[in-house]
């Protein structure tokens, strides 16, 4: 079998077998078929928990048989917990997160690829060594930031009790928005602008070069030329920060002090009580809570794989 | 990968008063700057905005953490210079504090479950799927599903598992029928395995996916070449993929690192990270974010944590910068 | 800060690059033609603006009116039951107060236990809900709320002696108004009893005899989930208010007594005369799992809270709702019997001081605190959350079921009531990675000598840094 190098991509000679079901790969199969089962038992078990209503396992157990099932528990939960309303708070600090997110760290690793200067290198470990810290590590001093830092207030958009401050009731950035998309954003930038800035170590200078030959100024190259032959690495990226600045759990709870702005995974918390703590309701409400991150994984699964190890072996 | 004119560049370039932008042709030529003075302005926004963030909300509460680690704050009104009680909050956490060792051996079994058992395994499965295989897609899915899932509703999963009347595992095994009852939360000897176990349900599948993707990366032809000289899949991949999947594997064995000092959700949500489950960052929870707010005390306990999080920081991008050298 | 000229200038340099910015072709914000003037108006008006803002004064005292306008409550009544209750006394107040319009803050009750502090300091709400206990006069000393002797003075002829008690801070105001409690006493099934014939224990050889007598039925004598950490402080509490006082216990929990001092090791010791009685697994059982194996009448006893009522009206079965009853823990035979003293938590309101809104919601705060006062409005939160007996001496007691009739009488009955364990004791030794892992190092391995233990015990209380 010989390999022919043609512009970069080695093409195989390759003879066509017959296909023939082989006693190895039934095995595999057989394997992966099980070791899926065993993945998916603890989930279904707690899928099954949540169809049954909590009066129910109080007297009979968890490991029983169901007398009832149905998804009171879900529709309970929906109105309760005020999924919808949290859903939708949620994705009001997703979706500016990740999208500033990309966007501070492409502008970052565009200029720290692209350019040589001085302190390239310090500013790239800089930013990848921020993301690498436990937030327990800076989460007291940054209380005292939030309750001290004084922003300006330009008025709110309100819509029934949602009430999205421009930039801030309180004067503070302890509170709002604005505080909690910046957390997410500062932190999530240094594993994005690690990311990219492999990604972009691919794309060659002469590119910026000529485009610069050209007469055109740095920002109109990052987001006129960089940015589409990055796509497939900001699509990437795209998923992984939603899903990781989705089940945030930690910020949430901790800078926003209303009930009524938190995440969804920080509001789930308060349907636990003082002392009862209803957990089929719990479990169901966290089941649909964790559908958005799902639908998007399924959805976007090859750009997911290809965006983990981007930031690794290129050629 | 880096130009070689670049790299042979960069020590005549160091001589020089360094420009932004310089940019070196490949044939060397006549150094010129294509910047203007608006670019380089520019440049120095793009940079310093989310460097001045970064600073600001990240590296300053750092430096401020370090700071208050040496003082015995409560967090109430400000600090004072009679707060400052220099190092007595690191004797007593390294003497005085019946949990801090505990923890700390704690997140070193963790450190070696990961490294030797949990990390092994995702590479295992993701060696496995790399092939041509009817299904793969969904086996990926499945298996990076815990992933996805929010905090609350795998703790819960869990409880549901390892309860010690209530849970599946003892009544399925007929445990609570004989009165045998092994008590996986309660029980310190094996608690923190148990959790282990839950954790690498999730860590296993975050794992396979880096690895699956860094596989794909390997150029065929080498795998071609190792068959025809005759190399069994085992060989192959040992002796033909692993090494060159090596910058894969420091990024596998930092996560590992990494994810393994940052240990806390679960033994958090079960019982608050005590009796066998102590974990340096949910020490640093209890005293620091709780009623007492032992800011100083706390601040102790996260610079350690600070301190052994670096080594596998310092390593990474050492090795990183290396690369791009 | 220089003028607009500069700005122009910008432009003119920009433009006579002439590059198309297609994406820049909105202005961006940072564009503020700010003239000089312009600059010294909004000066002009911002100093205005601030100099009115300090004429709106901030004596809390002159607040104004009383009904009316506005007001933000901070709770943690997170339970359905419970937020219901509170939504529900909410209205009641708004209906009898001129139409005061109230924000109500909702949070999960750990969360807003764990951050309290940060919470006090930064932008609370004008009324909050708390407890009693030993953080309470802390946080007054902080001067994180305000004083409410106007209040106090107004209510507290509703009120019993032992609540008063319970009110003040280290300075002698009073800092908090009582709404409710719940008593802690030994729960059971009285149809379980009455189908075996046991009898309720009044001693603790008695208590011992039941318990052997209940194992050889089959059942779990004492039902005890130490998961979740504080439970088992409940025994140890009555423990040693039987053993050694109320005095000694008060005095113990902060730190004016010492963990090794022999007087506690009896009550370890007596402790372990009943830990081989407890449920398979204590400490990996959670208090609910706990209650579901007296619910299923696999256990016989349950030392615990009135709350666990709870879980047995989860059930959803009126039936086993009616059977629950308790009684008081059993006399230890020494002099201290007589205090029948028990743990009683209390519940309260207090009002914030560095809430932004107080200055103009003060009238409108006190007020709520004065209504909270009411027997009526307790009644209100007791309809929808029946496992907290309201504090006034005039709520309605007709509607009250046997049990719940049963707690008001064992705790105006008591001659000494304590808060339970962590709140009486300082949160940072009675918490997680602190006492609460000691008492499940004890529950682990009771039979052990506790000698060791307790020179841990009293080890970690002094490394701990002064209140101050």
């Amino acid at each position: 079998m010989s390999t022919i190098s043609v512009a970069g991509r080695s093409l195989k000679a390759r003879p066509l077998l017959p296909r023939r079901i082989r006693p190895a790969r039934l095995a595999l199969h057989a394997f992966l078929i099980a070791a899926v089962l065993l993945w998916l038992f603890p989930l279904l078990w707690a899928v099954y928990a949540s169809l049954r209503p909590v009066s129910e396992t109080i007297f009979n157990g968890y490991v029983s048989w169901p007398k009832t099932l149905n998804f009171d528990n879900y529709t309970t939960v929906w109105t309760q917990a005020d999924l919808p309303y949290f859903y939708l708070n949620t994705l009001v600090i997703v979706v500016p997160a990740v999208i500033l997110t990309l966007l501070l760290a492409s502008m970052v690793a565009f200029c720290c690829t692209q350019f040589s200067w001085k302190f390239n290198l310090v500013v790239l470990m800089l930013f990848t060594a921020g993301n690498l810290l436990p937030p327990q590590v800076i989460i007291v001093p940054l209380y005292w930031i939030y309750l001290h830092t004084p922003i300006a207030s330009f008025g709110s958009i309100d819509v029934g009790r949602f009430s999205f401050a421009l930039f801030s009731d309180n004067g503070l950035l302890y509170n709002q928005y604005l505080g909690i998309i910046l957390i997410h954003v500062v932190f999530q930038t240094g594993f994005a602008t690690f990311v990219l800035s492999n990604y972009m170590k691919t794309i060659t200078k002469e590119i910026t070069e000529s485009a610069l030959v050209d007469g055109a100024n740095v920002l109109r190259i990052w987001w006129s030329v960089i940015l589409p032959l990055c796509r497939p690495a900001l699509a990437a990226m795209a998923t992984l920060l939603f899903t990781f600045i989705y089940n945030d759990f930690f910020w949430g709870l901790l800078l926003l002090k209303t009930g009524d702005r938190r995440p969804i995974t920080s509001a789930l918390n308060d349907l636990q009580g003082q002392f009862f703590t209803n957990n089929n309701l719990l479990a169901a409400g966290a089941l649909l809570a964790a559908i958005p991150p799902i639908i998007i994984f399924i959805a976007l699964q090859k750009h997911f794989v290809a965006g983990l190890t981007l930031g690794s072996t290129k050629g | 990968m880096a130009n070689p004119a670049t790299s042979a560049a960069a020590p005549a370039r160091a001589s020089k008063a360094p420009e932004a932008g310089e940019l070196v042709a490949t044939r060397r030529r006549r150094r010129y700057s294509l910047l203007t003075r608006p670019d380089k302005i520019l440049i120095a926004l793009m940079v310093g905005i989310p460097l001045a963030l970064d600073i600001l909300f990240i590296w300053g509460p750092t430096v401020a953490s370090v700071l208050l680690s040496f003082t015995d704050w409560a967090g109430i009104g400000d600090v004072t210079p009679q707060n400052v009680v220099g190092l007595k909050n690191y004797t007593t956490l390294f003497t005085g504090y019946a949990f801090f060792w505990p923890a700390f051996q704690h997140n070193l079994i963790w450190l070696a479950f990961l490294s030797f058992i949990a990390t092994p395994l995702g590479m295992f499965l993701a060696v496995l799927l790399d092939r041509e295989l009817r299904g793969k897609r969904i086996y990926q899915s499945i298996f990076f599903l815990p992933v996805v899932l929010p905090l609350v509703v795998v703790g819960f999963i869990w409880t549901l598992q390892y309860a010690p009347s209530d849970g599946f595992i003892n009544n399925a095994f007929g445990l609570v029928k004989s009165g045998n009852i092994i008590d996986w939360f309660g029980n310190p000897s094996i608690n923190l395995y148990a959790v282990l176990f839950a954790t690498s349900w999730r860590h296993i599948g975050y794992i396979m996916v880096l690895y699956l993707a860094g596989l794909k990366s390997v150029d065929p032809s080498l795998r071609e070449a190792a068959k025809v000289d005759g190399a069994t899949e085992v060989q192959t991949f040992f002796n033909v993929v692993l090494p060159v999947m090596a910058p894969i594997n420091v990024i596998i064995v930092v996560v590992t690192a990494i994810e393994a000092l940052r240990a806390f959700d679960l033994a958090f949500i079960i019982n608050r990270g005590t009796n066998g489950l102590e974990l340096l960052s949910i020490l640093i929870t209890n005293n620091s974010i709780s009623e007492a707010s032992l800011i100083g005390f706390g601040s102790a306990i996260a610079v350690v944590l600070l301190v052994i999080s670096l080594v596998p920081i310092v390593l990474f991008l050492s090795r990183t910068m290396r690369s791009q050298a | 800060m220089g003028d607009s000229r500069d700005a122009l200038k910008v432009r003119r340099a920009l433009e006579a690059r002439k590059l198309e910015l297609p994406f820049l072709e909105t202005d961006l914000p940072m564009n503020l033609d700010l003239s000089r003037r312009d600059i010294l108006k909004i000066a002009g008006y911002g100093s205005l603006a601030a100099f009115i803002a300090a004429c709106g004064g901030s004596n809390p005292s002159t607040g104004g009116s009383t009904t009316g306008g506005t007001l933000s409550l901070g709770s943690y009544n997170s339970d359905p039951t419970n937020k219901a209750g509170t939504q529900a006394i909410v209205d009641a107040f708004t209906a009898a107060n001129g139409g005061t319009k109230v924000t109500i803050n909702t949070v999960s009750h750990n969360t807003f236990q764990d951050t309290i502090n940060a919470y006090l300091q930064g932008t609370p709400e004008d009324v909050f809900t708390w407890f009693s206990g030993h953080r309470m006069p802390f946080f007054a000393d902080k001067g994180l709320c305000s004083p409410i002797d106007d209040v106090w003075d107004k209510v507290k002829s509703n009120y019993t002696d032992a609540f008063a008690t319970a009110v003040k801070g280290n300075d002698g105001h009073v800092y908090a108004v009582p709404t409710d409690y719940y008593p802690w006493a030994v729960f059971y099934r009285k149809d379980v009893f009455a189908a075996k014939g046991y009898t309720v224990p009044a001693n603790w050889d008695d208590f011992k005899a039941l318990c052997a007598k209940m194992k050889t039925d089959g059942l779990a004598p004492i039902a005890m989930g130490q998961s979740d950490g504080w439970p088992a402080q409940g025994t140890f509490d009555i423990l040693n208010l039987r053993l050694n006082g109320y005095d000694f216990h008060t005095r113990l929990l902060t730190g004016q007594e010492k963990w090794t001092d022999s007087k506690v090791t009896t009550v370890f010791n007596k402790w372990k005369e009943i830990t081989q009685y407890y449920s398979a697994a204590p400490n990996g059982t959670t208090w609910q799992q706990a209650a579901d194996k007296l619910l299923r009448k696999q256990a016989g006893m349950y030392v615990l809270g009135l709350f666990v009522s709870d879980e047995f009206k989860a059930s959803g079965s009126p039936v086993d709702v009616d059977q629950l009853d308790f009684f008081p823990f059993p006399n230890l035979g020494t002099s201290f019997d007589a205090e029948k003293a028990l743990d009683a938590p209390i519940d309260v309101y207090m009002m914030s001081k560095k809430s932004p809104t107080l200055s103009k919601d003060r009238g409108q705060a006190a007020a709520f605190l004065e209504f909270v006062a009411k027997g009526t409005t307790q009644g209100i939160f007791f309809k929808s959350a029946p496992g907290f007996i309201p504090t006034a001496n005039d709520a309605d007691t007709s509607t009250y079921t046997p049990l719940q009739k049963k707690a008001q009488q064992i705790v105006s009955s008591a001659g000494k009531i304590t808060q339970y364990f962590d709140r009486d004791s300082r949160p940072d030794f009675a918490g997680a990675n602190g006492m609460q892992s000691f008492l499940k190092q004890f529950i682990a391995s009771p039979q052990a000598d506790t000698t060791g233990l307790q020179g841990k015990m009293q080890q970690f209380w002094d490394s701990l840094p002064a209140e101050k």
